[in-house]
């Protein structure tokens, strides 16, 4: 059990210190998956009418949700917040490159459109009760591991 | 106008149900950041976890030899947390009416030959038995493989660039949303045609 406490928690490894980790993250991911599935935004349909520009939803979606990430990280930032485990909340610059976010991006959005979900509404789908979607997810997986075993001759 | 028979729990039942406007979900959509920070400090973006699903697996390559427990338990957390969160939201409180469609994207799948069947997604390409049919296959299977590829590439996924990344103002994701819509265009406009064409 201790193995799902992490390093960078102060929190003890007593049983319900562990408890109350996992449930922290079960969760915001249950609170995500709940949103996805009333959005919509985890429907194929709904990806077409966003690639097809015959929606606003996808879009205004999207758009609103960063706008909160932006202004909440930059609230974050600008207040100096920290944790709850009263660590400092940093942020650390991506690699500035081109290749892998052009190209990674762009097969990554030939997947999106042709299954019409990102890795987290495959999740969401799933336990919707489309079972098929479990293909997609062990398929995304053997993506994985491919890239994982061509990654060094892959421009980054 | 409600009727005076409609009770409470009728009117936050029907709400729960759905579906939401982009200006309701868009913005619980983003808290996701903060809460993720706040709560744990930690970075909103569930591709990794495909990553932390190959390194449960016994491998020789470094690239999937960590400790995916310490690494990623957390997320791998939140994605079962989702799922949870889509039975919530779309078996035990599922919306009744069918997925309404545009109509022009109606028209063209037409076209394409996929009749709109007002679920989540057309059974016709995502069911077990579309598995075994060419286009269905290769949606499924070349798809799946393509995210899975593509966002490890990539690092990062619509959550942990389009989301996550942009938030952070970290220029590399507004590169990678560039390469996910630019993608999503070609797979749409030029690809699917002849997919579903098999």
């Amino acid at each position: 059990m201790t193995s799902a406490n992490a390093s960078t928690t102060s929190e003890g490894r007593s049983g319900t210190a562990v408890t109350g980790f996992a449930a922290r993250y079960v969760l915001i991911g249950m609170y995500f998956g709940f949103v996805l599935v009333k959005a919509e935004v985890l429907s194929w349909y709904r990806i077409q009418e966003m690639f097809r520009f015959h929606s606003f939803h996808m879009y205004g979606v999207l758009g609103s949700a960063i706008l909160v990430g932006l202004v909440t990280v930059w609230l974050i930032e600008r207040y100096q917040l920290k944790a709850v485990n009263g660590a400092a909340i940093t942020f650390t610059p991506k690699d500035r490159s081109w290749a892998r976010y052009l190209l990674g991006g762009s097969l990554f959005g030939l997947g999106w459109a042709l299954t019409g979900a990102c890795p987290g509404p495959i999740a969401a789908l799933i336990g919707a009760g489309l079972t098929g979607f479990t293909v997609v997810l062990l398929a995304a997986v053997a993506g994985t591991w491919a890239y994982g075993s061509v990654r060094g001759r892959l421009p980054h | 106008m409600l009727g005076y028979n409609i009770s409470h729990m009728d009117i936050l039942l029907d709400a729960l149900r759905g579906p939401w406007p982009w200006y309701v979900a868009g913005p619980l959509i983003g808290l996701t950041v903060p809460l993720l920070l706040i709560l744990g400090n930690k970075r909103f973006g569930l591709s990794s976890n495909l990553r932390h699903m190959c390194a449960i697996a016994p491998s020789k390559n470094p690239f999937f030899r960590y400790d995916w427990r310490r690494e990623g338990g957390w997320n791998l957390l939140v994605f079962a947390g989702i799922a949870a969160g889509g039975f919530l939201g779309g078996v035990l409180l599922a919306d009744p009416a069918p997925v309404q469609v545009a109509e022009p994207t109606t028209a063209a799948l037409a076209r394409a030959g996929l009749d709109v069947d007002g679920r989540l997604a057309p059974a016709e390409l995502f069911s077990w038995s579309s598995l075994f049919t060419l286009r269905g296959f290769v949606v499924m299977v070349l798809g799946g493989f393509l995210i899975g590829f593509g966002t490890r590439w990539a690092g990062g996924c619509t959550s942990g660039h389009a989301i996550m990344g942009l938030s952070e103002r970290q220029w590399p994701s507004l590169l990678a949303v560039v390469g996910f819509f630019g993608g999503g265009l070609l797979a749409t406009h030029l690809l699917l045609p002849l997919v579903l064409a098999l």
